[in-house]
């Protein structure tokens, strides 16, 4: 079944320059696609379009069909109510999105109490459910916590569990293992494994980690300046890249065994 | 007389938990080191043990509850003339680029005002520097006359490096400056670093959570756990280590080459797990090889291996 189908998206915010260039792809049920490319390529402006997070008229050409279904058809309301059921996302910069002044656990209170669920208890063993899943052990501190007394990684720690807490048809990863040490890093990857293993979840990783993203991902498509300029099978994309860009990132990740820079051909 | 730089001695931090029956969180506990002039020393450590805390008490943005810093054998951290005097020799580059800018500051004021405060330039002659800073980092001039969100994360990341090396600072703290850059543009800053290193003889320490980049740019490397440093060793080493927390971190990562993964286990963590242990080592209760005496004592950093310059705390090691 497919969960989600991109028809030439363009997107703009200047009216000048394309953020996102003809972008068309779709996601089937259960599916787990990579995203890498370019820092400023549109990867993170590509999931915002899919949540319907973008200014009105930015989009310039294309549609977004979610279950089968066009956003501009849904009403703002069930939009609303979309996100976080059907679909979910982990940010990439969790404590952006944050607020600074209020405890961790009343904003996780607060996202769990907007998409049904009811009762203080029942939220609170969610919330220690799912942040032990990431290793966030010490749950009475970090419910307790402002966002500014975590550390990096404990807060794209603590976005990711709030994001996995209501078993999405769709996750939206952005960037989720960026701030983490690798053993946690291989936690949380093995976490939304489980999430489509159990549940069917789709999901789409946008990650700078080509590592993780091989390991993950069924279909991998490669960005740079708005384009989508690969898409294919995990596989073949890594072991035979078409284009210029992508063997260019292949050939950048630095690997444990490689040699060490040493500044000297240069 | 020494080459040591910085030299960190017995260093500790510890936060008030804001749920008070917890009490308090040792974020930093009994750290000591030493970098040398033109060294770099990587740090890499489990998300939360405090490597960032470590790098704000060494530039004086949170202050230390006991322990020494020294930058070239004097000691700074009650210094009078703190402030602006350490802010030039130490300079600190963080994750995200553009916390570091006004957005509606343009790149070449950002680049003027540092020379203008730190190097007491005039204007023009700050802006004649900005052009051969940007040459430096690679950057076309016309981002001179642009604001942040007109440059990409990647291009910020260069400018914020290029500022930081035009004050000419003794030590330059890089705390995860490339985790969220494309593994292009971060191979690109990443010889840029090494080459002005080699160039200048900078000095740096440099967090992040990519064993093999930090490798590939560090001379030596500390793991840290749990506030304390828990292994120490050279770069080409790495694979060498022998501390449990350090075998678990480099049998987790995630190859390109070699994508078949099955080989990394997951441990999941039993829900009774504690935060951070009274008393014995911290690791132990992840710890696959925990004996006895690791509940009873904390182990206390001694040479391990062969090679020189290894140590590790862990009771395997010093028994
Ligand atoms: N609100 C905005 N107004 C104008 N330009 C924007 C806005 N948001 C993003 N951009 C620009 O859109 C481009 C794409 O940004 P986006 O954040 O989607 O990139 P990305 O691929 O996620 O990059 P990264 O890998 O650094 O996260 C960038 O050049 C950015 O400067
Ligand atoms: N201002 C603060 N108030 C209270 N606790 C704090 C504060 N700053 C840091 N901490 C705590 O100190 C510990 C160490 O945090 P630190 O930011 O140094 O970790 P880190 O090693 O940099 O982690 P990461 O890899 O996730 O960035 C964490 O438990 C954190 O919650
Ligand atoms: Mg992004
Ligand atoms: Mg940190």
């Amino acid at each position: 079944m497919t969960i989600l189908e991109l028809k030439h998206i363009s997107l703009t915010y200047d009216g000048i320059r394309n953020i996102l260039d003809d972008i068309s792809f779709s996601v089937q049920s259960g599916e787990i696609i990579g995203i890498v490319g370019e820092s400023g390529s549109g990867k993170s402006t590509l999931l915002h379009v899919i949540l319907g997070l973008i200014p009105d008229g930015s989009v310039t050409k294309g549609e977004c069909f979610l279950f089968g279904r066009s956003a501009s058809e849904r009403k703002r309301r069930e939009l609303k109510k979309l996100r976080g059921e059907e679909v979910a996302m982990i940010f990439q910069d969790t404590g952006r999105y944050m607020n600074p002044i209020s405890r961790v656990g009343a904003q996780y209170k607060e996202y769990l109490t907007a998409h049904g669920y009811r009762g203080r208890k029942k939220c609170i063993e969610k919330e220690k459910e799912m942040l032990s899943r990431v290793h966030l052990k010490d749950t009475e501190r970090i419910l307790h916590a402002y966002p500014f007394e975590l550390s990096g990684g404990m807060r794209q720690r603590v976005g990711i569990a709030m994001a996995m807490s209501l078993k999405p048809k769709l996750l939206l990863a952005d960037e989720p293992t960026s701030a983490l040490d690798v053993t946690m890093q291989a936690q949380v990857v093995y976490e939304m494994m489980e999430l489509r293993r159990k549940y069917g979840t789709s999901i789409i990783l946008v990650t700078h980690n080509i590592g993780v993203a091989a390991c993950m991902s069924d279909k991998l498509g490669i960005m740079q300046n708005g384009k989508l300029v690969e898409w294919g099978n995990t596989g073949d994309i890594i072991s035979c890249p078409q284009t210029e860009y992508t063997r260019t990132l292949l050939d950048s990740v630095i690997e444990i065994d490689d040699e060490r820079m040493t500044g000297k051909n240069e | 007389m020494s080459d040591a730089l910085l030299e960190v001695s017995h260093l500790s931090k510890s936060f008030e938990s804001g749920n008070l029956e917890k009490g308090m969180i040792p974020a930093v506990r009994d750290v000591s080191f030493q970098i040398n002039r033109g060294e770099c020393l990587g740090i890499v450590g489990e998300s939360g043990c405090g490597k960032s805390t470590l790098a704000r008490l060494i530039t004086l943005l949170t202050p230390a509850d006991s322990g020494k810093i020294r930058l070239n054998g004097s000691e700074y951290m009650h210094s009078k003339d703190k402030g602006r005097e350490i802010y030039r020799q130490i300079q600190m580059v963080f994750q995200d680029p553009f916390s570091v800018f006004s957005p509606r500051m343009q790149i070449g004021t950002f680049l003027e005002d540092g020379l203008v405060y730190y190097q007491l330039l005039t204007r023009r002659k700050a802006a004649e520097e900005a052009v051969k800073l940007m040459r430096m980092v690679e950057l076309p001039e016309e981002l001179l006359n642009r604001f942040p969100h007109q440059l990409s994360g990647g291009q910020l990341q260069r400018v914020v490096i290029a500022r930081a090396i035009s004050i000419h600072p003794s030590l330059i703290i890089l705390d995860e400056a490339t985790s969220a850059l494309d593994v292009s543009v971060q191979k690109q800053i990443l010889e840029l670093l090494v080459r002005l290193k080699k160039e200048q003889k900078l000095t740096y320490l440099f967090i992040g959570h990519d064993l093999a980049v930090v490798r590939s740019i560090s001379d030596r490397i500390q793991i840290m756990y749990a506030g304390s440093v828990v292994e120490e060793l050279r770069s080409e080493n790495l694979k060498q280590a022998v501390h449990p927390y350090s075998r678990e971190l480099l049998d987790s990562i995630f190859s390109v080459r070699d994508r078949h993964t099955e080989r990394i286990q997951v441990k999941t963590l039993s829900l009774a797990d504690a935060g951070y242990e009274a008393c014995g080592c911290q690791y132990r209760r992840r710890c696959p090889c925990a004996m006895s005496v690791c509940a009873e004592k904390v182990p206390e950093l001694t040479k391990a291996g062969q090679e020189p310059g290894h140590t590790a705390a862990c009771f395997l090691v010093s028994r």
